[in-house]
């Protein structure tokens, strides 16, 4: 399981640097999302993967000697999927107002128009 | 409790401002308001600090390791005051000064975010915590970075949002990673675990990580390429509050980590630090130079002057370390005053190209004055607040036999002046060229916007003056900075 996911978030940061050096903005934003993607997963992979065992021990504490697993990382990736919703929310809106008002979505096309 | 309300005063403010967004007046009021509160609670904290050292606040009463710990130092009260204290004279501009149609987009709404992330981050405990603050920062600064839509604040903003992206994404990949290898999220805890374990080198990997993410944040040398190309679009009250807040917190968590985890002795950190402060100063100062836009000169000396700080922070003795954190201070208010005064002279030029404009001294001696000291702050010559940061960190230089970072900061002084003198001599004496039509009808500058620079101006030499007692007093900051030990009884007592 552990390489598995290793080799996915290996493979979405990958993507996503691509993605950033295209010249699209559409593109970067793609970028982005792949990129908070890849977070996402190496955050939630860090309390490490228990297969069969709760996240809690029972009051007598019968049961001490059972692995236990880590609930905080997946409070920790709650908090950071609502963050990289909203900032993928933005960006996209960014990128609509940005072609609305440049008629472009190169960034090449944009910096010939910021040297004009 | 005290500890509490600098986040809580922005995040209630943010919910009467939505309720009254419709009342422009009940908008400024609750605004005015809130940094007054802020400001007050800082100087509270400052108080209490001397006597007590500490102040923590685990919240809901969750001890240390499993609840989240605020805690402020001397330091982060400093940065609290000095921050609130800012703020307050910068909104009271950007009332006088921003336009109508943003006032009514949910400006004041989206500033008071800016604080609470902000004031969030200086006080947290957290590793986690401070990232929640950083995105609650940055997402209150994109959404104003592009407040208005216009075409050139949608450019910056693309480099703005995606640059910062990443810097996030650095820094909570990188708690992710401590916690998975520590088990710990608690700043002190973690600290405590690297004095009593011996597991510096694995730490280093994770500093780095943790410097990339802060350098972005800081636009420290080779993170700064955002802040060129998205401060000088958005209205310039905006810049004179990001100004005053983003970088500064990154340097702020910058120096925290640095004084809490680096083993001093081991890897070469000190080297590291000082060649990037080196760099930074360098390549700020030499763009602000080939650069002929008022506000693109100010951006650029930021990044100028970020070097300073780090500079201070590479040194790390005492005197050095309370140096940089005179430099702070002094460039949130001289930094945020220039800004305003550029500000003033867009009002009455229509421009910020500093060919289109000229006699300005002419027209306005009051706003020549008022730009012309926060200008001599910047290039630090004496008796301003400039003169001593400069001062204070030079002679820690040379204390410590850094020869060539402190000549390198030396130089670069002369290269500030020479970038001031330049806006000086194009905006403020010249005679306008002969094709530029400069309008001679009295131009109707709102009365709030001058006063809020005059007193950000006579705010700003005050450190000058007191530079000696606030010296021995950021000294005391700077001692408990570097005291880890007591850092960490404080949160596990």
């Amino acid at each position: 399981m552990e390489v598995f996911i290793a080799l996915i978030i290996g493979f979405l940061y990958g993507a996503s640097v691509y993605m950033f050096l295209r010249r699209s903005i559409v593109k970067l934003v793609l970028g982005i999302i792949f990129l908070s993607h890849a977070t996402n997963l190496l955050l939630f992979s860090t309390g490490g993967f228990l297969r069969g065992s709760p996240p809690f021990v029972d009051e007598v504490g019968s049961d001490a000697s059972l692995p236990v697993a880590d609930p905080l990382p997946q409070a920790l990736v709650l908090t950071a999927l609502v963050i990289s919703l909203g900032v993928t929310a933005f960006s996209l809106v960014l990128i609509y107002r940005f072609y609305k008002e440049t008629g472009s979505v190169d960034l090449d096309e944009l910096a010939q128009m910021e040297k004009k | 409790m005290t500890v509490l309300i600098p986040v809580i005063i922005p995040l209630s403010a943010i919910v009467l401002l939505i309720a009254t967004r419709r009342w422009l007046i009940a908008q400024y009021i609750i605004s005015m308001i809130s940094m007054t509160v802020l400001v007050i609670n800082a100087l509270s904290l400052l108080t209490t600090l001397q006597l007590k050292g500490y102040l923590t606040y685990q919240a809901s009463g969750w001890p240390a390791p499993f609840g989240i710990t605020l805690i402020a130092d001397q330091f982060s009260a400093i940065m609290l005051l000095a921050v609130a204290v800012v703020g307050w004279l910068v909104m009271m501009y950007a009332i006088g000064f921003v336009d109508a149609a943003r006032k009514k987009a949910g400006f004041f709404i989206l500033v008071q975010g800016l604080f609470a992330g902000v004031n969030g981050a200086l006080v947290t405990g957290d590793l986690f915590n401070l990232y929640v603050w950083f995105e609650v920062m940055i997402m209150a600064s994109f959404v104003l970075i592009t407040h208005g839509a216009e075409k050139q604040q949608l450019r910056g903003a693309v480099k703005y949002v995606v640059l910062n992206l990443i810097g996030s994404v650095f820094l909570v990949s990188t708690i992710g990673l401590v916690y998975s290898k520590t088990g710990t999220l608690n700043m002190a805890q973690l600290a405590m675990m690297i004095q009593q374990q011996d597991v510096s080198e694995l730490m280093n990997s994770y500093l780095m990580l943790f410097f990339i993410a802060f350098g972005i944040k800081a636009a420290v040398f080779p993170f700064f390429f955002w802040l060129p190309a998205s401060y000088p679009t958005p209205p310039i009250a905006i810049t004179a509050f990001f100004s005053a807040t983003l970088t500064k917190v990154g340097v702020y968590t910058i120096i925290r980590f640095y004084s809490l985890y680096v083993d001093h002795d081991g890897f070469a950190w000190k080297e590291i630090i000082l060649w990037m402060a080196a760099a930074t100063m360098i390549f700020g100062v030499l763009m602000a130079a080939s650069s002929f836009d008022f506000r693109k000169i100010l951006s650029f000396h930021i990044i100028s002057q970020i070097g300073y700080m780090i500079m201070g922070l590479g040194i790390f003795t005492i005197n050095s370390l309370a140096g940089a954190v005179f430099f702070v201070v002094h460039n949130m208010f001289s930094k945020t005053a220039a800004f305003m005064a550029a500000g003033l002279v867009y009002k009455l030029r229509g421009t910020y190209e500093l060919k289109d404009s000229g006699w300005v001294y002419k027209d306005k001696p009051l706003f020549a004055l008022l730009f012309f000291l926060p200008a001599l702050s910047l290039a630090g010559l004496p008796p301003t607040s400039g003169f001593f940061g400069k001062l204070f960190l030079i002679l820690a230089g040379f204390e410590s036999e850094d020869w060539a970072i402190t000549i390198t900061a030396l130089v670069v002084s002369i290269f500030t002046l020479f970038s001031m003198v330049k806006i000086w001599n194009e905006v403020y004496w010249k005679k306008p060229a002969e094709h530029t039509v400069l309008s001679h009808q009295p131009v109707k500058v709102n009365l709030l916007p001058v006063a809020a620079t005059v007193a950000i101006v006579l705010l700003m030499l005050l450190p000058g003056v007191f530079a000696g007692s606030l010296f021995g007093y950021f000294s005391r900051a700077a001692a408990q900075l570097m005291d880890v030990e007591s850092y960490i009884k404080a949160v596990f007592p």
